[in-house]
């Protein structure tokens, strides 16, 4: 019973993601749920440093830029396997992370965003900028991700590939709020004094976290360059970080179904405002600001508070 | 050589007053809200393609100049009463994310309404250089440098010599105390709101004719200010204005003597490199936290 | 040889100095309080020996180990535990989660392994939470485990910091003043809860307004005034301490 109930959205969730090719159209539509998952995953992640651990990133699409430049980079230019590329790319944005991380946390709030920030600024001047390896502005096409033979190609095949790591994250990120690691990231959040005082060493706990997002952050860079076919510099820009912090707080900061919730709405939004040539920034801004004034917890936090008051959403 | 080094100290210059405009701009809205203003750049931009507008419409250059000072700052004190007061109680993240949106929705208009062509208009008077020990300087940067003097020494006087200025020093202290003493704290947040956009604007007023503006000028711009004001140690107004010179000056000579395709690195090489070594800014003082 | 040990300790903020050559020592089991009229140090003086602020002078000893200046966290590995005057509860958090926190030395705090959901983890995780619902038992928070912290009154979240210090296994637990703010039901309640620790062998250093409750429960006290020590002794001879009437009362009582 408790392992059925511990698991009953895990199998919800892989139930949906087995039965939703019964009832997509067309590549059109298996490619906005690929998309969807990939942002799903990148905002797992990053909501587990400013929603659990109440660090701010305005910097992520930096680290995303990392990894999708790699699988870019390293394949066309020094003849390296993908998936070494893409590992290298994870190791490099999981060591900028670590080196600059140790500095960043011993600040707070505005500085924070603001050191994130120039960071993620940073690595998009360096993309726009090295032409000679990056294309510069006009981007650069990147090689089919091959293991042992078999290529992954067209959007059915990725599906399956990103409905595996989108199922992988959710179960992974689950069980790290609800481990000790988990539990401290959260109390540091709830006050810093008190956790220390139990023994949490915060800013190892602060690092720790922000090296994970930008491992998966970066990973995900990878497998977006791999699926597409080719990398622009728009991947590593602010606004990319912006969309992020956005999906994260419009489904729930410290809610990991929120993560879901704000990646799919957030990444069907554009679609769905295409009509409105010119409108869409005007409306993803108002979104923003109106979400932000009347739910500052996001969906599903202010949905679970209305229907289950005194408790938490289960971890 | 000293000439090359003086052009880029003119145009480093220039650029940092406008910066050292925007730094104010954040440090005005900080002290009376604790709020970091993400759409202060967007003031910037709305303030050169406002000015932009009005002059092609035909009106005279002063009535032009005065509109497009005055929506920036009507659409500043929007923003507080719509989006920030609902809000106060908010964390920092919610606070960011608001302007973030905000910034968004102002660019979209711009965009949609004024298009996405870059513009300019013609300098205030003339552009026949002046030559000064071997290097030129634009009229257009007496201009920008003169205002930007005339602006700091107004908000001197007025937070150090006036009662206006000192009940929004009270309320930045203690907003709670503010109120208790009878100051309407709701209105200090209005004017702060409403100056710190109308700085925004003047500054993009007086830089356009010298750099072009268009819908996308001032997310950069705004973040540029944002480092000046992180430099002098955010809320320190004369902080704020050294900051926004020191950045400008160093953007400059790195883009004349090291690589001008990294021109817009350098303000946040340079902040990740104060944060890291001082992380109050260069003027900022020492707290102490209390539990 | 007493469990705590503090020697000629001085803290000075600024050109305040705001404890000034304090010293004492408290014995293992006792339950032990810090007095003395507001601003007279007594939370500086909490801080200090929990590693929030570091001294300016002086030495703080842990069963024979200086301590002085040691970072909070790692204090908790030598047996230190504390409760905030200004609760300090992880608000984002159940009640019981709070407390679980609290045993976060005990416990296997590896990344991979918590991602992945190690079994032994996942055990030692279980464990844990048949304790903390113990413990919140003991403080008489028994119906309240799902809770978020949140939406519990005062006065349980008060106990509830004294469970999440419990939890730590302390050897020492400091209470910065566990009744403030409560009613006289409330604190009467705190008192006997005080009691009940120090008789499950952890000693306890309590800094409290309460007179009633601090002459009631204390084994000795410690009376600061002004950051300096003004006399320590048993209940009785504080009480009858000129001096310490003194203080409270002004000079010409």
């Amino acid at each position: 019973m408790r392992v059925l109930r511990r698991h009953s959205a895990l199998l919800f969730l892989a139930g949906l993601l087995l039965l939703l090719p019964l009832v997509l159209p067309n590549n059109f539509y298996y490619d906005i749920v690929i998309r969807m998952a990939i942002n799903a995953i990148i905002v797992l992640g990053l909501n587990l440093l400013i929603g659990f651990a109440g660090q701010i990133s305005l910097g992520h699409a930096g680290f995303i830029g990392i990894g999708a430049y790699a699988s870019a980079i390293f394949p066309t230019h020094f003849g390296w396997h993908p998936l070494v590329a893409m590992a290298a790319g994870a190791a490099i944005a999981s060591a900028i992370a670590a080196i600059l991380a140790r500095p960043i946390f011993r600040l707070k709030g505005h500085y924070l965003a603001m050191a994130t920030l120039g960071l993620g600024i940073i690595i998009a001047i360096v993309i726009k900028n090295e032409a000679a390896y990056t294309g510069g502005p006009d981007g650069m096409p990147v090689a089919a991700l091959g293991l042992m033979g078999f290529e992954i190609s067209g959007e059915k095949q990725w599906y399956w590939v990103l409905a595996a790591l989108l199922l992988f994250s959710f179960w992974a990120a689950r069980n790290l709020i609800d481990s000790p690691f988990g539990r401290a990231l959260r109390a540091l959040h709830g006050s810093e004094v008190a956790s220390q005082v139990m023994g949490v060493d915060v800013v190892r706990y602060k690092v720790a976290i922000f090296v994970l997002s930008a491992f998966f952050a970066s990973l995900m860079g990878s497998v977006t360059a791999h699926y597409i076919g080719f990398v622009t510099p728009n991947i590593a820009d602010f606004f990319h970080s912006i969309e992020l912090v956005t999906m994260v707080v419009i489904g729930g900061m410290a809610s990991i179904y929120g993560s879901l919730i704000g990646a799919i709405l957030l990444t069907a939004l554009p679609q769905a405002l295409s009509t409105f040539e010119g409108w869409e920034t005007v409306a993803f801004g108002s979104i923003l600001m109106l979400c932000m004034i009347f739910m500052p917890r996001g969906l599903v936090p202010t949905l679970t508070a209305r229907f289950r008051p005194n408790e938490r959403e289960d971890p | 050589m000293l000439s090359q080094f003086l052009q880029f100290l003119f145009s480093g210059i220039t650029v940092g007053a406008t910066y050292a405009l925007a730094a104010l701009g954040f440090t005005l809205i900080y002290n009376a809200s604790n709020v970091i203003n993400f759409a202060q750049g967007e003031f910037i931009m709305l303030g050169g393609m406002l000015a932009f507008f009005f002059m092609q419409s035909g009106l005279p250059l002063p009535l032009a100049i005065l509109l497009a000072i005055a929506i920036p700052a009507v659409v500043g004190m929007l923003l507080e009463k719509l989006a920030i007061e609902p809000a106060r109680d908010a964390e920092v993240v919610t606070l960011i994310i608001i302007t973030i949106g905000a910034s968004l929705v102002i660019r979209g208009l711009i965009q949609i309404w004024l298009g996405k062509g870059a513009h300019s208009y013609p300098a205030f008077s003339g552009s026949e250089p002046i030559h000064l020990g071997g290097a030129t300087l634009l009229p257009q940067s007496l201009w920008v440098l003169g205002v930007t003097a005339l602006v700091v020494i107004a908000l001197w006087y007025f937070f150090s010599r006036t009662l206006a200025g000192k009940a929004i020093l009270a309320t930045s202290c203690n907003r709670l105390a503010a109120e208790l003493v009878g100051i309407n704290t709701q209105w200090v947040l209005l004017v702060s709101f409403a100056r710190s956009a109308a700085l925004g604007a003047i500054g993009g007023v007086l830089l356009t004719p010298i750099t072009l503006t268009s819908y996308d000028v001032g997310i950069m711009l705004g973040l540029k200010g944002f480092v000046a004001a992180v430099v002098g140690g955010l809320g320190n107004g004369l902080g704020a204005v050294l900051g926004g010179l020191l950045v400008g000056i160093i953007e400059a000579m790195a883009a004349g003597y090291i690589s001008s395709a990294y021109k817009d690195a350098v303000p946040f090489i340079l902040i990740l490199f104060i944060l890291f070594f001082m992380p109050r800014g260069i003027f900022g003082a020492q707290v102490t936290e209390r539990v | 040889m007493a469990l705590l040990e503090v020697d000629n300790l001085s803290k000075a903020f600024g050109g305040v100095t705001a404890v000034q050559n304090v010293s004492f020592a408290v014995d293992r089991g006792l339950v032990y309080s810090v007095i003395g009229p507001n601003g007279a140090g007594k939370t500086t003086l909490f801080n200090l020996i929990t590693g929030v602020y570091t001294p300016t002078e002086g030495d703080i000893r842990l069963d024979g180990r200086s301590i002085a200046g040691v970072a909070p966290h790692q204090l908790a590995s030598q047996g230190m535990a504390r409760t905030f005057q200004n609760l300090q509860i992880c608000m984002n958090m159940t009640a019981l989660e709070n407390v679980m926190v609290g045993a976060h030395l005990q416990l296997d705090r590896n990344l991979v392994k918590a991602m992945l959901r190690f079994p032994g983890l996942a055990r030692r995780d279980r464990e844990l939470k048949d304790r903390a619902r113990e413990l919140m038992g003991f403080v008489g928070l028994g119906g309240y485990w799902n809770r978020a912290a949140n939406s519990m009154p005062y006065g349980a979240l008060k106990r509830l910091e004294i469970a999440r210090a419990l939890a730590a296994k302390p050897q020492i637990l400091f209470l910065d003043e566990p009744a403030a703010g409560l009613n006289s039901k409330d604190t009467a309640e705190i008192d006997e809860l005080v009691r009940k620790v120090a008789d499950n062998d952890v000693t306890v250093v309590l800094v409290e307004h309460d007179m009633k409750m601090v002459m009631n429960i204390s084994d000795r006290i410690l009376v600061l005034d002004y950051g300096k020590k003004l006399t320590e002794g048993t209940a009785r001879e504080v009480r009858e301490n000129p001096d310490v009437i003194a203080a409270y009362l002004g000079s010409n009582a």
